[in-house]
């Protein structure tokens, strides 16, 4: 019996059986169908959605209120022509769409959906895996979902997809940093890595969660970040369809390419779930006083927040235009980072003690003071005579122009 | 290598050399001449001004450092089958080369073989954005050449249809421009708002896109019954959603960030490149045919002339969405100033008679025999006649030798003209900037290739 699995997991206490075999088998297989199932219904919704802000009708033909409509694109997909184009490098062209799908699963695993229940006279957490390690397996995965985005652009042997990579390796790397650095934040005041202690350290009232306990600073660093990782607008400048024209999926088709629309959506809604986790008290809510059934409010109220953030996301894509590339790596290093990781030395203070916190806030507003000077400074420099990319001769400023021929005429 | 391998490069080069354009192709530098090379870095003044020698520019990014990317004929956001061919540093555009004629479909060569008649259901598939426009310059060319003068209501019909058909345009290009730039909102909403004024134009001449309404001598039709009510309903709607837009889009962070210094033009570069239109009103020079040589009846109507600072992609957006508004108004004073009257000329030799006059007299059975198998006679002469269209000058020029076709007829579309400034207005953008720029110059490709 390897302890370090008893040590989040109270299912493990009393050594393994078969009958946790099994139980540990059915969470995964339930898990699985479920987070299945929820990616289908996310295409819907999401098309749904997004038809009625923009005054269409959405899908309508497959199934009760075209709830089909997924399955049926993906049988579509299925009986097209698997191409591999003749550039490509075959084996990391097959295996990039695993690379992407498979953390997105693995990522779905560690997050609690619910309480626990007793079943065969064991505890069981509602959640696929409860590892002590807990949320940085998610940052692990992400990390490598990256790789899949990655190397799909990089062996398609084609240039957009090829632009594509490059953009997703930068993006999703500098991005990375500021999630991190929030998580850390959440870590520091649960004092567990654990998704399951970090849930129920939020237990209690709204109060309690880490959404108004750290301020709102954390949750909305997060909140982004997780949308530039997700690859979603306003930050898909990675697929974005109308530059790179597919972006890293351009050479993909068939199965493959139904691999990373699917993990797309999967992300989604494992992000959704995660930032549940972290700042909303996870499966936490009022429980009413009925037999039997506690089990399965806790539920509902997870799936309430996700689809709450689910639907964010959607919003997001009807409301806001798409970032430029540049701009987007300015708001991560210059905003998201700084921020992020200032914040994270004043909560640290104020955990040892108000005198340390105060401190660390002198510290940061200097810290800030001197970075805004410095993205001044770099900000003449680089509209100066040292700017990166040299303009041809010495184009007279816009306006200049305007200006003297009316001077002339008056 | 394997067999296989070589084989499937051996396709690849054969492949290659067959879709290959040649010359047009935007090459690698050593196999640039000077000039071609000035042309690409967008060196419009500064060759002859500043004595700028292209082949020392850039120097320190040479052609291994450099990737040439090919964005068309069909690329998402290219607006049709434009090709343009970059030269990226990273994600920055060094050298740009439009690549065009993949729509070409011999309009202008057709119009020959078409009798005066038949002519303005051929241009107006130019710009299948303002086919009202379209049609309405190669009319006022005809009846120049004719020296016929149409009935006053037939003028006003013309202003209200084209002032419409701005709008329509317009809305287009808000809702392209939105898509490029990731709002795909703005994209159907632009679209729904259009679909307003194409079913006014179906009400009034049969048809939703190529109306052929606009012809030598006057209009099809009248106006259908109830139009005024129509037009209110269309100029109330629009106006209140072009606010939406100033929500959705102008205030927009991220799009001010996009927009915003993006892409400048100068004053003196436009008007060397001949840039007409919103490109050219966004550097500040007031030059609106409407108001500048006014045709119609454009100088007894109120309007402003919208005009830029800058000549960065958010004034050319900021001056298409203020023409909405503009257009709209011009149209409200069309119904309040619509005069009583003929809509089409009466002179037997240009207009057919109505069908019930065919049975009873033998001079409008000729007429409309003669008319309809050999239509009618130009003198002798060439003309040239410009109006505004939504995206600058659009001219007509046609000569004739006094028969019932065109011994030549030539259109100066404002796309094509517009296309010379993409290389210097891409220059040092980023492919994203690429994109939008592409899409505030907004081309109409069956009016470039025509």
């Amino acid at each position: 019996m390897n302890p370090l699995l008893a040590l989040s997991d109270p299912l493990f206490d009393h050594g393994v059986t078969g009958v946790i075999i099994l139980i540990v088998l059915i969470k995964i297989v339930v898990g699985f169908g479920a987070l299945m199932n929820a990616v289908i219904l996310m295409i819907w919704f999401e098309r749904k959605a997004i038809s009625d802000m923009q005054s269409r009708i959405g899908p309508q033909r497959w199934g009760p209120f075209g709830l089909l409509q997924t399955m049926a694109d993906g049988l579509k997909l299925m009986g097209k022509e698997d191409l591999i184009p003749a550039e490509a490098d075959r084996f990391v062209f097959k295996l990039a769409p695993f690379l992407v799908v498979i953390p997105a699963f693995i990522t779905f695993a560690i997050v609690p959906i619910g309480g626990t229940m007793h079943i065969a006279g064991h505890v069981v957490q509602l959640q696929m895996a409860n590892p002590p390690m807990g949320i940085l397996l998610m940052l692990a995965m992400s990390g490598i979902s990256v790789y899949g985005v990655m190397l799909a652009g990089w062996s398609s042997g084609s240039k957009y997809p090829l632009l594509s990579s490059v953009r997703a390796s930068a993006q999703m790397i500098s991005y990375e940093a500021a999630l991190g650095m929030t998580i850390v934040i959440v870590i520091l005041v649960t004092g567990s890595l654990t998704t399951h202690d970090i849930v129920l350290s939020q237990g209690g009232n709204i109060l309690h969660w880490n959404l108004i306990r750290l301020g709102l600073v954390p949750f909305a660093i997060f909140l982004i970040a997780i949308t530039a990782e997700l690859n979603r607008p306003p930050f898909d400048v990675v697929e974005a369809e109308s530059e790179l024209v597919g972006g890293f999926h351009t050479e993909y088709s068939s199965f493959r390419f139904a691999i990373f629309f699917l993990a797309e959506f999967m992300n989604t809604i494992t992000m959704s779930a995660v930032m549940v986790t972290l700042f909303f008290g996870g499966p936490a809510g009022w429980v009413p006083p009925v037999a039997h059934l506690k089990w399965i409010f806790p539920i509902l109220w997870f799936l309430i927040k996700t689809t709450i953030f689910c639907f964010c996301y959607i919003w997001f894509r009807a409301a806001l235009p798409r970032f430029r590339y540049d701009q987007l790596m300015d708001l991560g290093w210059k905003r998201l980072i700084p921020l992020s990781l200032g914040w994270m030395l004043i909560v640290a203070g104020f955990l040892i003690s108000w005198r340390w916190g105060l401190l660390m806030g002198s510290v940061v507003i200097f810290a800030w003071l001197v970075l805004t000077r410095a993205f001044e400074l770099g900000k003449t420099r680089e509209s100066g005579p040292e700017r990166v990319l040299p303009t041809i001769g010495q184009r007279p400023i816009p306006g200049s122009v305007i200006r003297k021929m009316s001077e002339g005429d008056s | 290598m394997s067999e296989p391998t070589v084989r499937a490069i051996e396709r690849l080069d054969l492949l290659t050399a067959e879709t290959s354009e040649g010359a047009q192709e935007l090459q690698r530098r050593e196999f640039t001449k000077p000039s071609e090379l000035g042309r690409e870095i967008g060196a419009v003044l500064l060759a002859n001004d500043l004595h700028i020698d292209p082949t020392q520019v850039d120097l320190e990014r040479r052609d291994d450092e450099t990737m040439i990317i090919n964005m068309g004929p069909s690329h998402p956001s290219t607006h049709g089958v434009l090709r343009l061919m970059l030269e990226l540093d990273g994600e920055y555009v060094l050298r740009c080369k439009p690549v065009i004629g993949y729509l070409h479909t011999g309009m202008e060569k057709t119009g020959e073989e078409l009798s005066y008649i038949q002519g303005a259901t051929n241009v107006t598939r130019m710009d299948y954005l303002s086919p009202v426009i379209n049609e309405l310059n190669y009319s006022l060319a005809v009846e120049k050449l004719l020296g016929i003068e149409v009935p006053e209501r037939a003028v006003w019909i013309r202003m209200l249809m084209s002032e419409l058909n701005r709008v329509s345009s317009h809305l287009v290009w808000m809702a392209t421009n939105g898509m490029d730039l990731g709002s795909t909102s703005m994209m159907i909403y632009g679209l729904r708002e259009r679909e307003l004024i194409l079913a006014f134009f179906e009400k009034t001449a049969g048809l939703r896109m190529n109306l052929n309404f606009v012809r030598p001598g006057g209009v099809a039709a009248d106006l259908p019954d109830g139009w005024q009510d129509d037009v209110q309903v269309i100029c109330d709607t629009i106006l209140e959603r072009t606010y939406e837009y100033d929500q959705l889009l102008t205030g927009q962070p991220i799009f001010r960030q996009r927009m915003i210094g993006v892409a400048p033009i100068t004053a003196e570069e436009a008007l060397a490149l001949s840039v007409t239109g919103p490109v050219l009103r966004s550097t500040g020079v007031p030059w609106d045919l409407r108001r500048t040589m006014p045709y119609l009846a454009y100088d007894k109507v109120e309007f402003d002339v919208i005009v830029g600072t800058y000549g960065d992609n958010f004034d050319r957006y900021s001056i298409r969405l203020n023409e909405i508004r503009e257009s709209i108004r011009i149209v409200r004073q069309c119904v309040d100033m619509m005069p009583r009257g003929d809509y089409r000329s009466q002179d037997p030799k240009v207009t057919p008679p109505p069908r019930a006059r065919i049975g009873e007299s033998m001079e409008a059975l000729i007429h409309h025999f003669k008319l309809f198998t050999e239509g009618f006679h130009v003198p002798v002469g060439e003309v040239y006649s410009a109006v505004e269209s939504p995206r600058g000058e659009i001219g007509c020029y046609i000569v004739s030798d006094g028969g019932a076709k065109p011994y030549r007829l030539h259109v100066r579309g404002p796309s094509f003209v517009n296309l010379q400034a993409i290389a210097l207005l891409m220059r040092g953008g980023s492919v994203s900037d690429a994109i939008t720029t592409i899409s505030t110059i907004d081309p109409v490709l069956g009016e470039v290739d025509r």
